[in-house]
């Protein structure tokens, strides 16, 4: 079982110089998890999203959730026929309505013998109990996005559409609401379309990548793999960076360190009040790792890993990302072409990868 | 103290505006909508069509009404052949013209209610599983709430003052189309300054009394729930 969406969708030629914009995407997509869609802004990403919402009328192409037929040569079910949660940028709470009637908006609307997402269960998931009789005006951002994907699952979606949800918030509303979608992950096996131009988002949450760049998907796959691809799109500049889904191996008491294990090693970070076992994403950017040819003694780096060189791949002029295997994953380092040069460094070598710092995500 | 004619005005004219408003809410609402939802070019057309009551003497409209509606306009000839009788002189005749002369009072506010609210909320609806007539009255219905309200109280303001439409389709047949303001041009036809005074003052008074009644209902009731 797979989602497929083919979609082309011609927006003429605008009066006023506009060039017009063509989106024409073609992507197979895992039921599972969810799929950041990535890229920066005008390239399409939320038109996208639109086309499978059945929102944009002209859209030509197919829509396909598993068995479900949304969309081909012959259909164009209304949006209101397709089982999708929408959540819109900003919410688009209904303000006529309490915030419980917004949630029960969408619920009375489905079939009832295919709902299989309660009232109570979404309350508690998403923290909502004390907002129910309130009304919507005078919420915060992160209230209102949190009602939002109330409202949304409780259609019992077949595939649950993200419209940059987190766009209109700021860093600390955006950081307290990550954890109500990271349980959306492991709570739900519900398929989740993600749009969004910022990488962290997507690093933190996605576990599949679709990269968008003018209108065309220009790479998709793994959100591991699609970080350190060397093909066009993501590794690259500052932002470039591995992701590793690492879990909790044992702690370090005496200096507050927890050890976590990932396919290839383990890493030494700061312990936060972590729990043995558990699962956490750790990224490390391109630019906090190091290369050695010999482990060295006498430094202050925690985590110093021997690893193979895979690729190098010319960054700018000055700097080349050098993608390296540790283990069974792949990390990146950001070098000058110059220490690549005086370490005589070519893909099969191996090297000591020095990480300066790892984020858990 | 209202002489038993004036009475009568005044119960006919209350009636008229209130069939009228009613009917001018159930077809201007459909109107205001595809007006406000619609890219067709034909758009400006149909709202300048609209808007000309606002621009017209009203004797023009009455006028033209008048040959409409009567013996041997096209709906009255149609009228006649159906067995019945040319409108013209008629409240139910009375009522068409009340609705065509108020209509862009009631269509405008409904309108831009409409155009306030946008598609996007009506987009999250669909979203929701909810179909286009189910939105319309469960969403942009209830968001235009301010603009139903202020329409109907322009319409039926509108249509309690009207004067010139009345007299041409209408004329001043007592107890049949004679409505207030027509009342009140008799009375200073016939220097009669007191009954005339007591109906002008009532109908002021009442006018404003109810713009601003529509003023606290609309604070009162915010189209927002808090």
């Amino acid at each position: 079982m797979s989602i497929k969406i083919k979609c082309r969708l011609d927006r003429g030629v605008g009066t006023n110089g506009d060039p017009g914009f063509r989106l024409d995407v073609d992507l197979d997509l895992p039921v599972a998890g969810i799929t950041a869609v990535f890229g920066p802004s005008g390239c399409g990403k939320s038109t996208l999203l639109r086309c499978v919402a059945g929102l944009e009328k002209k859209a030509r192409g197919m829509v396909k959730i598993g068995p479900r037929v949304w969309q081909d040569d012959h259909t164009f079910l209304p949006v209101h026929q397709r089982a999708l949660g929408f959540v819109f940028q900003d919410g688009l709470l209904f303000p006529h309505l309490s915030v419980l009637e917004n949630l029960e908006y969408g619920l009375k609307r489905s079939d009832a013998d295919r709902q299989t997402i309660v009232m109570d269960e979404v309350v508690e998931l998403l923290g909502l109990e004390k907002l129910l009789a309130r009304g919507t005006t005078d919420l915060s951002g992160g209230e209102r996005q949190r009602v939002a994907l109330g409202r949304a699952l409780l259609t019992s979606p077949d595939l649950l559409l993200l419209d940059e949800p987190l766009a209109a918030l700021d860093r600390s509303s955006r950081r307290a609401i990550y954890p109500y979608l990271e349980r959306l992950r492991t709570d739900f096996t519900l398929p989740v379309l993600y749009v969004t131009h910022a990488l962290d988002e997507a690093a933190r949450l996605a576990d599949h990548m679709v990269l968008l760049e003018g209108g065309q998907a220009v790479n998709s796959g793994p959100l591991t793999e699609m970080l350190t691809s060397p093909a066009p799109g993501l590794a690259h500049g500052d932002e470039a960076g591995a992701v590793l889904p690492a879990w909790v191996a044992g702690f370090d008491r005496e200096f507050h360190l927890a050890r976590l294990g990932f396919e290839g090693g383990e890493l030494l970070v700061a312990d936060t009040g972590l729990v043995p076992d558990q699962e956490v994403r750790v990224r490390i950017h391109a630019r906090d790792v190091s290369l050695t040819l010999e482990p060295a003694g006498g430094s202050s780096i925690l985590n110093i890993l021997p690893a193979r060189v895979l690729a190098l791949i010319p960054d700018s002029p000055a700097r080349v990302l050098v993608r390296l295997a540790v283990g069974d994953s792949v990390i990146l380092a950001a070098i000058t072409h110059r220490s690549a040069t005086a370490l005589g460094l070519e893909v099969g070598r191996d090297v000591h990868a020095q990480i300066k710092s790892v984020a858990l995500l | 103290m209202l002489a038993p004619e004036d009475l009568t005005a005044l119960v006919l004219t209350l009636k008229l505006a209130t069939i009228s408003t009613l009917v001018l809410l159930v077809l201007g609402t459909p109107v205001a909508w595809w007006l406000a939802m619609t890219r067709r070019r034909v758009r400006p057309v149909v709202d300048a069509l609209v808007s000309l009551p606002l621009v017209l003497p009203p004797t023009v409209l009455g006028f033209y009404l008048l040959l409409f509606l009567g013996p041997d306009g096209p709906l009255g000839r149609l009228m006649i052949a159906a067995g019945g009788r040319p409108l013209a002189f008629t409240f139910t005749g009375l009522v068409i013209g009340s609705v065509i002369y108020s209509l862009p009072f009631v269509v405008q506010p409904i309108r831009d209610a409409f155009m306030a609210t946008g598609h996007a909320p009506l987009e999250a609806a669909a979203t929701l599983g909810a179909s286009p007539r189910d939105r319309f009255f469960t969403v942009a219905v209830p968001l235009a709430r301010r603009g139903f309200l202020t329409a109907a109280t322009l319409g039926f303001a509108h249509t309690l003052g009207e004067f010139g439409v009345v007299l041409m389709i209408g004329g001043n047949i007592p107890g049949r189309t004679q409505v207030l303001s027509i009342a009140i041009y008799n009375h200073v036809e016939a220097l009669d300054y007191g009954r005339a005074h007591l109906l002008s003052g009532g109908l002021l008074a009442f006018s404003f009394l109810l713009l601003l009644a529509v003023h606290f209902l609309n604070r009162r009731f915010p189209v927002v729930r808090v």
